[in-house]
């Protein structure tokens, strides 16, 4: 019972943004909007407001490696494909009766969770750091890109799930949960978007538990320096590893739901563009809170889908410019920017009625 | 038996014997001072004894262990405990939380929260500690994170230049400090070149050059060496 209190208690801290009745009503609010926004809206608006929910998972990973533990990594979309095209692969193979589609995301997950621990501790043991770990991981994912594009040919196959070069694997069931009479297929609807919704808040919810925890405060130290860290007797390569896997593990978990979603996965979702867009959503949400990197991510997301709808082929180039006028205007993000920015015009005003 | 042993140890950086045959000893509870010239090779026996350098030759032992193996973590967690030159506070965090961090893997919950505020009170940094450790002082910044050293109750303190920037003031308060922490048992390893202090604090002291051990001695002693003079003490009396 008090292990669940002081659980509970690390929802709030000094890694994370928002306290006290204010921010949790206000949380509680939204959720409120989200449960009910199926109920208001058409079946096509929600099928794409899960895929907004299904890349948060993948700026979350992203705001934690990078954001909170300071090592920028261009490979999340590594763990990405390979969790995609681990599901793919599983469930094509073996179907999706008794509920083996979640055993299947489970385990999808688990792969990319341990390609990342083999990586990430020859990366963090042999001492590579700060830019050289963004080149280790982009190379990398370049290369499963470039790997699963010449696999055209019918030679390349995992049982009977074809790779299928750059057009990609498709047509893997969606999440099935088991029922009495007739399976629940969770096509890109309102059953998925409550199961992902749900993902969301727990994962959310998790990881401010977790960076209020003294792993989190580790965490953090790391990222400001180092060596201090170590010579406080934290064994750092340990944290950072943990970190990356846990990391690549909702990255993977980004993979699974997109492949879910759409019921296909191509090369191209490990390519330069799909590795660089999670950088400017989290950039430009904040990447150092996980607040507002769910924000900053759903805003920008549903930003470049309106722009490339509307007729623009510029949007890839407006993305650019946006992760340019970020760096340049508000470093720490353009929602906490914000966020500050009302903050301090708050104060100012309540100085001058004072 | 001797707290710390540093038996013989060789480091070279390319063609130059930056640490040669170095030898030495500390007893548990004392207050040792090392001194010498800049490029003596002071803050290389440092990086040596906490891990950081590997030395081509010699050995290390603390507290009757071979430590010389040992990764940085794991000798600081035998009861090494380090302040570095340039303050290393965890500038983006709050002074509050740079403590916790230093504190938590010995405390939880309530006791960690009493600690806390007894580190903050002997540190006298109580009112800032809701403060950005960044925007702190050059002074408070040594404090905090001298703090953070002695959060470990380290068997052994190393303090490289404690005093460096200090006013006379804030040299004296921390002279005091380091001696109201050997009063409580720690054994402490300063480098400082601030002879006040040395003088203030120091029981026994060890003059390095050109990365040999070249005198040690009482700081009287010490001071009445005229070959020391002509190395070191001259140029600082000049």
């Amino acid at each position: 019972m008090s292990a669940v209190v002081s659980l509970l208690r690390r929802l709030e801290g000094p890694q994370t943004l928002g306290r006290g009745r204010g921010f949790w009503s206000l949380f509680a609010l939204v959720l409120l909007g989200a449960v009910a926004f199926p109920l208001l809206t058409d079946g096509y608006t929600v099928g794409n407001t899960v895929y907004f929910f299904v890349w948060v998972f993948i700026a979350l990973s992203l705001s934690l490696i990078w954001g909170y533990g300071g090592s920028l990594s261009f490979g999340q979309t590594a763990f990405f494909g390979i969790a995609g095209y681990g599901y793919g692969v599983l469930t094509i193979n073996f179907g999706a009766d008794y509920g083996f589609t979640w055993i299947a995301l489970l385990i999808a997950v688990g792969i990319a969770a341990l390609f990342a621990l083999l990586l990430g501790y020859f990366m963090f043991f042999g001492r590579i750091a700060g830019v050289f770990l963004g080149i280790v991981t982009l190379a990398v994912t370049l290369m499963l890109e470039r790997f699963m594009a010449q696999t055209a040919g019918p030679e390349w196959h995992i049982g009977s799930a074809r790779l299928n070069g750059f057009n990609g694997m498709s047509a893997m069931p969606p999440l099935t949960i088991p029922w009495f009479d007739e399976p629940i297929v969770l096509f890109a609807d309102v059953g998925l978007y409550y199961i992902v919704l749900a993902m969301l808040v727990i994962v959310y919810l998790a990881l401010r538990i977790l960076m209020n925890s003294s792993f989190g405060n580790v965490i953090v130290a790391i990222r400001e320096n180092p060596e201090r860290a170590e010579m406080l007797g934290y064994d750092i390569r340990k944290y950072q590893l943990i970190t990356f896997v846990i990391g690549a593990a909702l990255a993977g978990l980004s993979g699974v739901l997109y492949t879910v979603w759409g019921q296909y996965i191509t090369p191209s979702s490990m390519g330069m563009t799909a590795a660089a867009l999670p950088l400017i959503w989290v950039a430009v949400g904040g990447r150092s809170d996980l607040t507002t990197t769910v924000i900053g991510t759903l805003v920008v997301l549903s930003g470049f889908q309106a722009l490339t709808i509307y007729g623009s082929q510029y949007a890839l180039v407006f993305m650019g410019v946006l992760l340019v006028l970020t760096v340049l205007i508000a470093p720490n993000g353009l929602v906490l920017g914000i966020i500050n920015w009302v903050t301090r015009l708050v104060s100012r005003r309540k100085q001058e009625t004072a | 038996m001797a707290l710390l042993e540093c038996r013989a140890l060789n480091k070279h950086f390319g063609g130059l014997h930056v640490t040669n045959a170095v030898d030495l000893t500390l007893q548990p509870g004392e207050i040792h001072c090392l001194i010498g010239p800049n490029g003596a090779g002071k803050s290389t026996l440092f990086r040596l004894i906490l891990g950081e350098h590997q030395p081509g030759s010699g050995e290390i032992y603390f507290a009757g262990e071979n430590i010389t193996s040992l990764k940085s973590f794991a000798r600081i967690r035998r009861g090494l405990s380090v302040k570095f030159q340039v303050p290393g506070v965890f500038k983006g965090l709050s002074v509050r939380q740079n403590l916790e961090i230093a504190l938590q893997s010995h405390h939880h919950g309530a006791a960690l929260a009493q600690e806390i505020v007894g580190l903050l009170d002997f540190l006298g940094l109580s009112a800032e500690q809701a403060q950005t450790a960044g925007n702190l002082s050059h002074g408070q910044k040594q404090w905090l994170e001298i703090g953070m050293a002695i959060a470990l109750k380290p068997l052994l303190l190393l303090l490289d230049e404690p005093t460096a920037g200090m006013s006379p003031e804030e040299t004296h308060m921390t002279g005091e400090m380091v001696r109201r922490l050997n009063a409580e048992g720690m054994t402490v390893l300063a480098i400082e070149h601030d002879m006040a202090f040395v003088r203030q604090v120091a029981q026994r002291v060890t003059v390095l050059h050109l990365g040999q051990v070249f005198a040690q001695g009482s700081i009287d002693e010490i001071v009445a060496d005229e070959r020391v003079a002509a190395i070191y003490l001259g140029q600082a009396h000049a």
